[in-house]
Formats: C-alpha cells, structure tokens, sequence
C-alpha cells in the first residue's frame, strides 16, 4: 500500500473511532448494539482487554483499540487471554476478555484452575454464534453447549437486549469483582442486529 | 546445571531488585518455595502454559516493577503462541526464563520436543523477540538474568527432593497482591 493511501486509510479509522465513541445509544447510525457495550465497559472501569476477534466484535474492538485508557492486547488464544487478564488483575487492573462463545471452549482449564481457584475476577464479553439464525453449521456444536457449560461451571451468566446491555455489562463487572470470579455476558446474533 | 540451581540463582535475582516473580506448576513451582519461599513468589497450581500470560498481564499493570517468570519447556509448547504475544508486547520491565529439562518433569520425565530438537532459542527469535538469550553453563546464568527479553536455560532431567507448598490458593494470592499493588497500576494514557 502506498503511504498515502495508508495514511488516508488510517485517518479514515480514526475518524471513525470518534464517530462511534460520540454517538449516544439509538440517536445515530452507529451500531447501538456496540455502543451499549463500550459505555457498559467504560461505566465498570475496564482498563486492560485481552481479545480474539469476532466478526461481531469488530466494531467494539476498532473502539477499545482506540481508547487511551485501555490497554488492549490481542492473543493468539483465548486460553492466553485469561492468563493476561488475571496478570493485569494482580497488577491492580479491570480486566475483561472479549471473545467469541468457541473460545469458551479453549479456556475452561483455565477459568476453572486459575480464576476459580485463586478468586480472580474476569469479565467476559462473550459474541454467542451457533444461536437462532447462524449460517455456519461449524458453529452450532459449541453454540448448543455454551449455556450448559458455564451452568456446570456455576459461571453467572446475562443474555441483556441492546436497551440493557449497558447496565447489564455494568453489573457483571461489579458481580465478577465483588465475588471474585469469573462472569459471562452473552450476546447473541439477534443483539448484534439489535433487536 | 540442576533445575533447583537454575531457579536458586533466579529468585536470587528476582529478590535483588524486588521482582514480581511467576512461577509454573509442578515441581518447579516446589523448588522454588522449598529454596526461598518471598510473598512476591507467585506458585502456580494450576492452568498449565499461562505462567508467561500471567506474568505479561502483571508487567503491563505495573510498569514500574520488574516482573520475571519461570516456565517450562512443556509448558511454553502448550502455549505457543505465548511466544508472538510477548515479543510484540512484552514491555521492559518482563522477563520470561524458560527452564528447558527437555520433558515434563512433574509427570514422570515423558520427553518433550525439545528432546527430538525442537530449538526454544530459534522459536522465540522467529516469533520476533529481540533479546533471546541461551545458557548452558550455571556460570552463564546470572548475567544473562539481568535486562528484559527471553532466557532459555538448559538444565538436566530430575527434581529436587522437595515437599508440596503448604499454603492455601487464597494465601498465595492475597500475599502477592499486596506486593503487587504496593505502586498504582498504570493506565495506557498515563504519562
């Protein structure tokens, strides 16, 4: 790519990321879906995200990615992302992972081993494919046993609507942080389409 | 050189200028409390692979403080990916000693790769990690503990005749936040 264009292309995302980080809930044509969770993350005091990326994510990630009071790190896996996240929670930080709901698979060891047993707080902002309306059949084994795996995990868990993500991500924090441990919010494909 | 003098001289270092020190589960976890048991020592019991994620995220919240992990051979080739992580990220206050007995000693010696060859010097330099370093001789060892980057140290087979750690998970932890927390975290803005 040439260093104009580059340069343009990088403009053009930062003006975005402003964009989105104005945009009040329901008021623009930013996703609201995206900016119920953003604000729910700022109003808890996330400070440090590890992620793997979601389709479904995209947009929330540009965000944290953008924001100056978040470290954000993405990793190579999941599993990598709980161990950063009870790092940085040691450390004094509020960490959250962003995933989609098959990197709940490759972590279980560790929320069950690490965050479970030392009480270390976790707030996972879970992209739930494998739910009503998936187009791709791969994702529907891991989307059948979500729920059930973090019921056998005694893992709370919130499926919020758009209008109450924000408080819904708010309270999740606060549940995780107060009784050290690991909590879920699951956001399916009809959240991102916001209904 | 032992795993045990391997770690005996790690700690040494870590207490020298009061590092954060993340240490894998099993039997290197034991030496290290049976050597110098410090409420900076954080013992894994479990998560196998996460001692360098563990030992990242804690660096990155206080970079103030110097942060040094012990791991393993069959522990870094669980999470490889560890690897690519640290060498974009890690900042300069991380050290990552991979303690490389070419198998997994907490379960009965069964080898690793890095028995058939596989090299954790060339694998952390191909991932792009700058300052990778390599020690076969305990002579090597202590200078090349010293600064920021990825040290692989070879040591022999076998451990130490050592007992379990006597403390609780919520003791461990407790301790080390305390320690961890003496200085405010860092924020990415913060100047």
């Amino acid at each position: 790519m040439k260093k104009k264009s580059r340069r343009r292309n990088t403009k053009n995302l930062l003006d975005r990321i402003d964009q989105l980080k104005t945009a009040d809930i329901g008021k623009s044509n930013m996703p609201s879906s995206t900016q119920a969770i953003y604000q729910g993350l700022k109003r808890a005091g996330i400070n440090f995200v590890a992620s793997v990326p979601c389709i479904n994510l995209q947009e929330l990630l540009a965000l944290v990615s953008g924001d100056p009071d978040i470290i954000h790190l993405p990793v190579t896996r999941e599993e990598e992302g709980v161990g950063l996240c009870a790092g940085a929670w040691m450390g004094g930080l509020r960490p959250a992972l962003l995933m989609q709901n098959s990197g709940l698979g490759n972590s279980i060891n560790a929320l069950a081993s690490l965050d479970m047993l030392y009480g270390i707080p976790l707030l996972m902002i879970i992209s739930q494919r494998g739910s009503k309306g998936e187009p791709v059949i791969g994702q529907v084994p891991m989307g059948r046993i979500t729920v059930p795996l973090l019921d056998a995990m005694n893992i709370s868990h919130f499926s919020p609507q758009p209008a109450q993500a924000q408080e819904t991500v708010e309270q999740a924090w606060s549940l995780a942080s107060a009784g050290r441990r690991p909590v879920a919010v699951l956001l399916d494909l009809e959240f991102w389409r916001g209904i | 050189m032992k795993r045990i003098e391997a770690i005996a001289l790690a700690v040494e270092a870590a207490a020298a200028c009061g590092a954060l020190l993340v240490c894998n589960i099993g039997y290197p976890s034991r030496e290290l409390f049976s050597v110098k048991d410090r409420p900076e020592n954080f013992y894994m019991l479990g998560s196998m692979g996460l001692a360098s994620s563990i030992g990242l995220g804690l660096a990155l919240a206080q970079p103030e403080r110097k942060v040094m992990v012990l791991d393993g051979d069959g522990s870094v080739l669980m999470n490889l990916g560890t690897l690519a992580t640290i060498a974009h990220h890690a900042p300069e206050n991380y050290l990552l000693v991979i303690l490389d007995n070419c198998c997994y000693g907490s379960t009965g010696s069964q080898p690793t790769c890095t028995k058939l060859g596989t090299d954790l010097f060339a694998l952390a330099k191909a991932a792009g990690a700058k300052n990778v370093r390599e020690v076969l001789r305990v002579e090597e060892l202590a200078p090349a503990l010293q600064g920021p980057g990825v040290v692989i140290v070879k040591v022999e087979e076998g451990n130490a005749d050592v007992p379990i750690i006597s403390l609780l998970p919520e003791e461990i932890i407790e301790r080390f936040i305390r320690c961890a927390r003496l200085v405010l975290p860092s924020g990415k803005s913060r100047p």
